[in-house]
């Protein structure tokens, strides 16, 4: 058995209560494509940010080529030959290719020679592994698969043997993901050693020799690419986990509420990141949208909700074309609630007490106030009993909302947007850093919300939630829908949906 | 940013303010060594003859009216996430609104009216005159930071000069009346606001010699109206969403630019009761510069009171009798200079707003310690 | 209004434009490391009192210029102090040090001159005096030609430093190792961080050589311009200088165009006095408050298009 190319033994690092890495030991063989594949939070990038010197291990040993080695930082790893391309590259938007490529390794106080140097051997890296790049192209006005490739060079130009790729493909097109396992295949066959990171099942199948699984911080699976399939992988990414099935009888959809027809949202770089969806969602049934976090739920959530504007397409809610408000306030007038995905940016203001976070969105509502005026007392008043019925701890309405626990603050923003009697509830993310506890008391109200008649639209890249509290699912994947399936569906199908492998015809 | 042990809130909002008001002091007293002079008799002096008569007092009241009044329009915007460093121009300008009814209007009502109805009507006027043209002066670089994306800073210290260009034509060339040598208008007597001293007088009882005037009480009115507004009303509760958080806030349905604009009206508009008070009260006339750099004393009270209008009033307080006191201190050593006072203002700027962190991971290990 | 006197109007603009030129680059330096410096104003005024003080006791202009820039980069490290090391907000601690610079120059001038701020005239070897050449008297009295010699040749040995500083800065952040790490470390300090180089020190350097071109731009204002410093001599240069550099996209050779321009405005100003246009009397005020006007004007039409440093103005962590 040839010595791995990097060894890591033992490794395991906690931030403060949670376990990141427990006790991972895992061999990359040299002159390989290896792949460590996991949902969000199992563990990946952590462990690879120790490899790379970003953070140090609490235990274990790093092993390059068979000797156990120190990596205090990124300079550290760098001169081991281990390098690292981001998931959010490090590059300097207004420089050149060249000018990126040469930063931090530029030989001597004048850059002229380094830039010639530089310059030599680009053309030269570029026949030999396809990076074709123009070296004097402004990296910022580059597509995103070309300044992938001046991340992939700058690692090569600084010596790299072994280089991590951390989701790369996140934010690549299809043609270009695809130029980039061509890049990978000759860098594989020119000696290199590549360790990509994804939660793929499509590019495990198609690039790796041996590929890795972690679940929860640890390692539960290791196999040899050839001798598995994407099923085998989805199941043991996804896990038999006990779910947290509500009590639920079936629903009784009514009418139409929400309805999304054909709708696109473009970003800066004209990527359509919400990409042609349509869904309706009726009074009394819950329509939950599954998928890995970052293929287009958020983006689709803040266009429905009126904080961002569609490109192209409609939304039309209780009938009527609001397409073109792109006003969260006048929204939730007419009866559409909204728990944001990220509570600390959008769903409180950390500074403000409990009772002041109470009412953001709703410091309009006449419950609150005749007109211009803020009735402190009705204020807390509806913060007090918003607490009691959603067992918020401690029920204090003075306190800033920063010292209240994830799950508390959760409680805070659902009791908000559920206590205003919304028509629908758009929710992201419900229990994301809550406890257990917590989570089913959230579930239970959820579901007692539809048995009402309301209308919840649910985004959660916890399969298991999903599941669990859905009618009705959509899988979204790289800004489109898959596909919808009933509540029950098989694990296997959804995760083989959510990893963006198309349904047979 | 973590901190290693959460600190009580009394040492965030009293102890720390005072420690870098004792910093600020000893950086002062090296000044004053250095220039020769004795740093404690210079500092007892500084901190203690304005308390030693009650014409000090009054001298610290009146300066505390116009800190308050600038101290408040700072941090009005702040709490929209905003640097108004215009306060001085705002409220220069805004003499424009306090002296032109009190000569134009106030001639005709009063020929109208009985005296005692005339002179507070014209007053009110001169009030809303003043807020208006401070509010409109303040209003302009909040539409361009908004709207255009122009740095605020730089737009309000611009219109600080323009205010003071604009101000010396106006004074000269337009209140200045025929024939009157000095640099000033007319006294507007329809508009007159009696100092404390001579509202004594006329009640028979003696009061040491102060431009201190009933515009004090406008003061702490004003400051109850900014802390009802900011925590009693839906707009002040939308302005500090803004400056709080503006992702959030515009996930709560607001708009920041809205909010930008009207914030910094509101703002210009408190430092131009700066114009009232000293126009109306004080000098009696429209004279050049009778702002004497209370605009940006205003930062400094802002920085200090933690942008609250309780804090806001106590460092007013404060910064009043730094400004009496180094007045007093500059007559008894003609060494040193009444600039002391903004070289302690700079300090406590410097301290409370960019190098407020540097004694929490000390204070953060005592009340570890301790705890 | 007689076109001979162009010549002058153009050779003050240039006597004017110097201290914006080198408060403008100063800036320049600052900004594109990522730290936004509003105490350009503060460092200047500072270096003008010390520069025309310590001339005054010593005699000697350069030993004044000396003290200016040691005094000047002490405001730096300040401001670099707060802004790097803790992380403070960097507006508020450039408008801390402009007022301590404004009290204490006045103070410590008051103190050590007894005239209330200003410090005494200086003469001779106190100034820094227009060059001295063979052939200057008689090249400047010359018909025609010597109005338009002067416009280039009657200048002191600081302006040419200050015109120099711009090619010069040009080529520093442009051509070497030290200019490609600083014009990175605006814009994405992590890149730089993982690349194994130290975001603080770049920037400390940076902040250094703003102070350094500052106690030029104070020592010019008041033993090269001025005869002596008076309080407030600065007027709002700093900022003057700061909206130059928005205006010219944070680019060197542009910088030194947009400082011309406010030079000229200046320059007229002086000329203007009783001015008419279109047979009105023209308040001397309008030219005054014309840089300060066209600054507004400015910042309005050009700031939205304008790329600052990705990295400007915000503190640097390393917390992921």
């Amino acid at each position: 058995m040839t010595t791995p190319a990097i060894e890591l033994v033992g490794i395991d690092k906690r931030f403060g209560s949670v376990h990141a890495n427990k006790d991972v030991s895992l061999s990359i063989a040299p002159g390989s494509i290896h792949g460590i594949i996991g949902e969000n939070g199992a563990g990946k990038s952590t462990l690879m940010s120790i490899l790379f010197g970003f953070y140090q291990a609490d235990k274990g040993e790093i092993r390059v080529r068979g000797t156990p080695v120190k990596i205090k930082s990124s300079t550290d790893a760098i001169s081991h030959g281990i390098g690292m391309v981001h998931q959010h590259f490090m590059l300097v938007d207004t420089f050149t290719v060249l000018e990126n490529v040469i930063l931090g390794a530029e030989g001597g106080r004048l850059i002229g020679p380094a830039l010639a140097k530089a310059r030599k051997d680009l053309t030269h890296l570029a026949e030999e592994y396809e990076l074709d790049v123009d070296p004097d192209a402004i990296v910022g006005e580059l597509a995103v698969g070309l300044q992938q490739r001046v991340e992939i060079l700058k690692a090569l130009y600084k010596g790299a043997d072994v280089l991590i790729l951390d989701e790369p493909t996140g934010v690549l097109t299809p043609a270009e993901a695809d130029h980039l396992f061509r890049i990978l295949s000759t860098l594989r066959s020119q000696g290199k050693t590549v360790i990509l990171i994804t939660h793929k099942l499509r590019e495990i199948m198609a690039i790796t020799d041996q590929v890795s699984v972690m679940r929860r911080g640890e390692v539960v699976a290791n196999f040899a690419t050839k001798d598995t399939n994407v099923g085998e992988l989805a199941e043991a990414m996804v896990g038999r986990s006990v779910l947290l099935r509500v009590e639920k009888t079936p629903s009784n959809p009514g009418e139409v509420v929400l309805e999304v027809k054909n709708l696109t949202w473009r970003d800066k770089k004209n990527v359509p990141r919400v990409d042609n969806v349509s869904l309706t969602v009726r009074k009394g049934e819950i329509v939950g949208i599954a998928g890995v976090s970052g293929n287009g739920q958020s983006e689709l959530l803040d266009v429905i909700t009126g904080i961002a504007k569609a490109t192209s397409g409609q939304i039309i809610f209780e009938g009527e074309d609001v397409t073109a408000l792109n006003d969260p306030r006048i929204l939730r007038e007419r009866g559409m609630a909204h728990v944001p995905e990220d509570r600390h940016h959008r769903g409180l203001i950390t500074s403000f007490s409990a009772a002041e976070s109470a009412i953001l969105g709703w410091q309009h509502n006449p419950a609150v106030g005749k007109s211009f005026h803020l009735d402190q007392k009705a204020v807390i008043e509806q913060t007090r009993r918003q607490m009691q019925e959603f067992d918020v701890r401690p029920a204090d309405p003075f306190l800033k909302s920063a010292k209240f626990s994830g799950g508390n603050q959760q409680k805070i923003i659902l009791a908000r947007e559920i206590g205003s009697n919304p028509d629908l509830l758009i929710v992201g993310q419900p229990t994301r850093g809550v406890d257990i506890g917590a989570i089913e008391f959230i579930h239970r109200r959820l579901i007692q919300l539809r048995d009402q008649g309301k209308a919840i639209l649910l985004v959660s890249v916890e399969l298991d939630e999903i599941r669990s509290l859905s009618d009705r699912i959509l899988v979204m994947f790289a800004g489109r829908i898959m596909g919808e399936r009933a509540a029950d569906v098989d694990e296997r199908e959804v995760g083989l949906l959510m990893a963006g492998v198309q349904e047979a015809a | 940013m973590s901190q290693r042990g959460e600190l009580p809130a009394w040492v965030d909002i009293g102890l720390i303010p005072l420690l870098n008001l004792a910093v600020a002091f000893l950086v002062a007293g090296l000044v004053v060594l250095i220039i020769g002079e004795n740093p404690f008799t210079s500092i007892w002096i500084l901190l203690s003859t304005p308390l030693s008569s009650l014409g000090g007092w009054f001298n610290i009241l009146y300066y505390a009216t116009d800190f308050t009044f600038t101290g408040l329009c700072v941090a009005v915007a702040f709490h929209a996430g905003l640097f108004n460093i215009g306060g001085e121009g705002q409220a220069y300008v805004a003499g424009l609104g306090a002296a032109t009814p009190g000569l134009l209007l106030g001639g005709i009502l009063g020929a109208v009216l009985p005296h005692g109805i005339s002179q507070p009507i014209t007053l009110l006027v001169c009030l809303i005159c003043s807020f208006a043209i401070g509010a409109f002066y303040g209003w302009f670089p909040g539409y361009l930071q908004a709207k255009r994306g122009s740095h605020i800073v730089i737009t309000t210290i611009m219109l600080n000069y323009i205010a003071s260009s604009l101000m010396v034509y106006m004074i000269n060339m337009v209140f200045r009346p025929v024939g009157k040598m000095a640099v000033e208008s007319r006294g507007i007597d329809d508009a007159y606001i009696m100092s404390a001293r001579e509202i004594g007088r006329a009640v028979g009882v003696k009061i040491p010699a102060s431009p201190i005037n009933p515009t004090v009480f406008l003061a702490l009115i004003t400051a109850y109206l900014v802390w009802y507004l900011l925590w009693r009303t839906k707009l002040g509760y939308e302005i500090r969403a803004v400056g709080a958080n503006t992702e959030a806030a515009i996930y709560a349905g607001i708009k920041p630019a809205k909010i930008i604009m009207t914030a910094m009206a509101i703002s210009g508009g408190l430092a131009g009761l700066v114009a009232f008070h000293e126009v109306l009260g004080a000098q009696h006339r429209l004279v050049l510069d009778y702002v004497q750099g209370a605009g940006f004393v205003g930062i400094a009270v802002a920085l200090m009171g933690r942008s609250h209008p309780i804090g806001i009033i106590l460092a007013a307080l404060l910064f009043g009798l730094l400004y009496q006191g180094g007045t007093d201190l500059s007559f008894a050593n003609q060494n040193i200079n009444r600039d002391m006072v903004v070289v302690i203002q700079g300090l406590v700027i410097l301290f409370m707003g960019a190098l407020e962190q540097t004694f929490r991971p000390y204070l953060g290990m005592i009340f570890t310690k301790v705890a | 209004m007689d076109l001979s006197i162009l010549p002058e109007i153009l050779s003050s603009t240039i006597r004017m434009s110097v201290p914006l030129i080198l408060a403008c680059i100063a800036g320049l330096w600052s900004e594109r490391s990522g730290i936004v410096d509003i105490g350009l104003e503060g460092k200047m005024l500072a270096s003008a009192f010390i520069a025309a003080a310590v001339s005054s006791l010593t005699g000697s202009a350069w030993i004044g210029l000396l003290a200016a820039i040691v005094v000047s980069i002490c405001f730096s490290l300040v401001h670099g102090y707060a802004s790097i090391n803790q992380r403070g907000n960097q507006v508020i601690s450039g408008l801390g040090l402009n007022f301590i610079a404004a009290g204490l120059t006045v103070v410590i001038g008051h103190s050590w001159f007894k005239q209330g701020g200003r410090t005494p005239q200086l003469e001779g070897a106190a100034r820094f005096q227009s060059i001295d050449f063979p052939g200057r008297e008689a090249l400047f009295s010359m018909d025609g030609i010597g109005p338009y010699a002067r416009i280039l040749l009657d200048h002191s040995i600081l302006t040419y430093v200050a015109i120099a500083v711009v090619p010069l800065s040009a080529w520093v952040l442009s051509r070497t190792r030290f200019g490609l790490r600083l014009r990175a470390v605006g814009e994405n300090p992590q890149a730089v961080d993982t690349a194994g180089i130290s975001v603080a020190r770049l920037r400390y350097q940076a902040v250094i050589i703003a102070g350094v071109l500052c106690g030029i731009a104070g020592a010019y204002l008041s033993t090269a311009l001025q005869t002596s410093f008076v309080r407030d001599m600065t007027g709002g240069r700093g900022y003057l200088a700061l909206t130059a550099l928005i205006f010219a996209n944070w680019r060197a050779w542009p910088a030194l165009f947009a400082c011309l321009l406010f030079g000229f405005l200046q320059a007229i100003a002086n000329f203007m006095q009783g001015a008419q246009l279109l047979g009105i009397d023209i308040p001397v005020q309008v030219f005054n408050s014309l840089p300060y006007v066209m600054t507004i004007i400015l910042l309005a039409v050009f700031v939205g298009k304008s790329t600052p440093p990705k990295a400007s103005g915000l503190p640097y962590t390393k917390d992921r």
